[in-house]
């Protein structure tokens, strides 16, 4: 497997720099790959003089081969979000390379890499594209500018005289052309040109920005060719599964069976760990079923031992809890407020009161979390893991190793799905598990978590109990809107301190709506959750704009409006807006509420859901039907505006993605706990959507040129209001929780 | 245990209850076949035998010993197979990828019992989870290729 040249960079860093850059290695594949870069703490002295220009290390991000194709390593994972090619579109445009030439890897750990505005390096939030827009354009300007220099030595002319067409130099007076692939040796030893100097192309002569350029990952996916973290195999490797406590917190007692289980044809050794035992075995197959026969005596946590862990109640219930956020009362923090709401719900012709409720869910990504953990003979470790934020993952091996962090080496594979899983919850990820096997047994360790250890120790979004006051005035208008959440969010939920400010997004999707309601407060009510949370898939807003978009619905029926009329009005003075509510409607062929009857003669309703979220705005609007009590969605119509578009098609791929998690979550999905643990286990005890369940997709993408925003994730939030308004339509009931498979509507 | 795998016959040193899912990966490196769920509920693991989808994470090797296995290694080895992975580049069917060798033999499966399927032999046979949602590509790319207006592109 690849080794980084980052594993020796105190040698390195002896070395004259030229000879740090672009060597081929030998790797124990016995393949000849590259290393990249500059020594780890050069570049960082270099970022440190100042966050103006990140990402400008052009070596370390870039390898021209002399078959002219790119090697790019780029800052953010590939999870099938497309930004891999995304990445290969924006250097390519201004590096003057076609994409399709380009081969993309996630790039190592390493603070030259960190091209985000917070210094930080993490695949998340819908940040790749927008935030690491200006440095990869940048960074091809400056790759081209230094190809540019090498032309001009090797064709004995001035810069000046000289320019490119894709993949080569051109001197235009002469004819005369050079591949990239001939210069790069002479022009990666180039000073990297002042960030400052480069001049970008003008936008109106993008070839490949904006285009819907084929992605570079898609004949390799159809053909099982890529290797995720699970299929990543090392010489000497062994095989681990683990066994968790049933509730986090617990520890190990006595194992009843170890001298048996030690026996079972496979077996190489039983451990125990921090709350688990895990079997390791030569395949992992013997490793499950030795694991699994595993007889545990596991021990209660004793009351405040353990303060850095949830500890996870024996009488825990989600339908308990839910119970306790709709009637808990304490401390309301305001996160937003205007005008004065107590003065508006009092002067207000009706108040309307409502307690919405969301559920906590699961991940569910098709590829099971595993980690192979290597500790090398000169005492350096290789980790190879999914994961969406390699610095982070690092610090962290090398805080609970004691490790320094540059004798560790993260590899990080294309994730097989990830919807926020891969980031770093404590007792989430296999990793603390394999490393320690690995150092028990002196053998290279891949442990693979089964689906039921995934269902049992994933990081879970939130739950919230909302508690909506609105006010409208003798027309039926909203004027006044008092918001109290009961919840507590992913980021304050990832440890077990609470920040000093609210976390965000606790109440995102519920703070930051556009309407214009002129008396409002938007307040946290915090409550600690026995269980551990996570970010999933446009995280607060996954679920606040279901409940705040569905209490509208509720308004607008108290106060006798039609629902997207109402919106439209209380968005009057919001042109983008506007524009784009109007875009989803003309796209459903006009608004059409109903309940009507369709060509085959079901009774249909449509309904709208609007989300500001991660920087770009959608509208949606779903049609449903009943088919034996079972809410059916025949139809979903959305409407992005993420401002500016690098490959529309991605964007529609990724509408297509986020709708389908949004209608799993809003119909099918819940996690539910009876006695402190979770009931599913796996897919049959937690369905999410198939195939059968998809409705027919009709995406509209608007470029209003404002901010580029998220593309990822601001699809989802507006989905489930979309579809629980046409239900309630439909049904003539109010609905205020998802999933839809709670509700009965035989009846 | 001998398995005829992809048209080579292999031996593997398993117990005759292991699933074949583990024989592939852990015995033969074949690791374009996926773990998902252990208990037949995702498809992640499908591969063909004698043709029909299989699930292979709950299927015995024993089971299977004498039969034509088939795995995504070989899928362009076979004709349907080859024109199955054209029209998902065609219509850039994968994002995360990890469903999609499943899908893939699935789909193969498919088009050879049911060349010209409808919308409800497509609902009823291509019963696959995908996470990131992929579903109504992989439903135009079966169209596409049932169609026979294109050798499924590429």
């Amino acid at each position: 497997m690849v080794n980084g040249l980052f594993d020796d960079a105190s040698l390195m860093q002896q070395g004259p720099v030229n000879l740090s850059r672009r060597r081929f290695m030998l790797t124990s594949a016995g393949a000849f790959v590259l290393g990249f870069g500059l020594p780890a703490r050069q570049a960082r002295a270099q970022a440190a003089q100042g966050p103006k220009y990140r990402g400008t290390q052009v070596p370390a991000f870039l390898e021209i081969r002399p078959d002219n194709t790119v090697r790019l390593q780029s800052p953010f994972i590939e999870g099938g979000q497309g930004t891999f090619t995304a990445m290969a579109q924006i250097v390519g445009e201004e590096l003057d390379a076609d994409p399709s030439t380009f081969l993309v890897e996630n790039a190592p750990a390493g603070d030259e890499y960190a091209v985000m505005d917070s210094g930080m390096r993490i695949t998340g939030g819908s940040m790749s594209v927008r935030n690491g827009y200006p440095a990869m354009r940048r960074l091809g300007a400056l790759g081209r500018e230094m190809l540019l220099q090498a032309g001009a030595q090797h064709l004995g002319v001035p810069v000046s005289e000289l320019t490119t067409q894709p993949g080569q130099v051109v001197h235009v007076a002469s004819g005369r052309t050079v591949k990239y692939g001939e210069l790069a040796h002479v022009a990666m030893d180039l000073p990297v040109p002042d960030p400052a100097s480069v001049k970008l192309r003008d936008p109106s002569q993008f070839r490949w920005i904006g285009k819907s350029v084929k992605r570079l990952d898609i004949y390799e996916k159809s053909t099982g060719k890529v290797d995720y973290a699970i299929d990543v195999r090392v010489d000497g490797m062994l095989h681990a599964a683990v066994q968790h406590a049933p509730r986090l917190g617990m520890t190990v007692g006595s194992i009843r069976n170890e001298e048996q289980v030690r026996q079972m044809k496979g077996v190489h050794s039983v451990h125990r760990l921090p709350g688990a035992v895990a079997v390791v075995a030569e395949r992992w197959w013997h490793a499950r079923r030795g694991v699994e026969a595993l007889l545990v005596n596991w021990v209660e946590a004793e009351p405040g031992v353990a303060s850095d862990i949830r500890v996870m109640p024996a009488d825990f219930s989600t339908e308990e809890f839910r119970k306790h956020l709709a009637t808990v009362s304490g401390k309301e923090e305001n996160a937003e407020t205007k005008g004065d709401v107590t003065r508006g719900l009092k002067n207000a012709h009706t108040v309307v009161e409502a307690t919405y409720f969301s559920q906590y869910v699961n991940h569910g990504q098709l590829e099971p979390p595993s980690a192979l953990a290597r500790y090398n003979p000169d005492g350096t470790l290789d980790v190879w893991l999914p994961n969406q934020a390699p610095d982070m993952f690092r610090a962290d091996m090398a805080r609970r190793t004691g490790m320094d962090a540059e004798k560790i080496t993260i590899h990080s594979p294309l994730l097989g799905g990830f919807f926020g899983r891969h980031f770093l919850y404590d007792h989430g990820s296999p990793y603390p598990q394999a490393i320690a096997l690995a150092k028990a047994t002196g053998r290279p360790i891949k442990l693979i978590w089964t689906r039921e250890e995934e269902f049992l120790r994933d990081a879970l979004r939130p739950m919230a109990a909302v508690r909506f006051r609105a006010g409208l005035d003798t027309t039926g208008c909203p004027v006044a809107l008092d918001v109290v959440s009961a919840t507590e969010g992913a980021t304050e939920g990832l440890g077990t301190k609470r920040g000093k400010d609210l976390d965000p997004t606790a109440l995102e999707g519920l703070t930051n709506k556009a309407y214009d309601i002129p008396d409002r407060r938007i307040a946290q009510l915090f409550v600690r959750n026995p269980a551990t949370l996570g970010y999933w898939r446009s995280v607060g807003n996954s679920m606040n704009d279901f409940l705040y978009e569905t209490f509208l619905d509720e308004l607008a029926d108290k106060g006798r409006q039609d629902p997207y009329e109402l919106r439209l009005h209380l968005l009057r003075d919001n042109r983008r807006l506007t524009t784009l509510l109007k875009a989803v409607a003309d796209l459903s062929g006009g608004w059409k509420r109903g309940p009507f009857t369709a060509a085959d003669g079901s009774r249909r309703a449509r309904g709208i859901g609007m989300a500001s979220p991660f920087g770009s705005e959608a509208a949606a609007i779903a049609e449903v039907s009943l088919e034996n009590g079972r809410v059916r969605v025949h139809e979903v119509w959305e409407a992005i505006d993420p401002g500016k578009v690098v490959n529309p098609a991605i964007v529609e791929a990724q509408v297509n993605g986020a709708i389908a998690l949004g209608l799993s979550q809003v119909l099918l999905e819940e996690t539910v706990y009876e006695n402190g643990m979770p009931r599913a286990r796996n897919y049959d005890g937690y369905p999410i959507l198939a195939l059968n369940q998809m409705p027919r997709v009709h995406v509209k993408i608007v470029e209003s040129g404002e901010k580029m925003g998220g593309v990822g994730e601001p699809p989802l939030p507006a989905i489930p209001p979309a579809v629980v308004n046409a239900v309630s339509t439909l049904t003539g009931r109010r609905i205020r929780s998802m999933p839809l498979s709670r509700h009965d509507f035989a009846s | 245990m001998e398995l005829n795998i992809n048209g080579i016959q292999h031996h593997v040193d398993v117990e005759p209850d292991t699933p074949l899912l583990w024989a592939l990966r852990d015995d033969l490196a074949m690791t374009g076949t996926k773990y998902g769920c252990g208990l037949a509920q995702c498809g992640a693991c499908t591969v063909l035998v004698d043709g029909q989808a299989v699930r292979s994470c709950v299927t015995p090797v024993e089971k299977v010993a004498g039969a034509s296995i088939t795995t995504i290694e070989a899928i362009e080895q076979d004709d349907l197979g080859k024109r199955v992975v054209a029209a998902w580049v065609k219509h850039q069917v994968p994002q995360c990828g990890y469903c999609q060798s499943g899908q893939v033999m699935a789909a193969t499966s498919l088009l050879r019992q049911v060349p010209h399927p409808t919308d409800a032999d497509i609902d009823a046979a291509m019963v696959n989870l995908c996470r990131c949602g992929t579903y109504n590509a992989i439903r135009a790319a079966i169209h596409d290729l049932a169609s026979g207006s294109t050798d499924g592109g590429a």
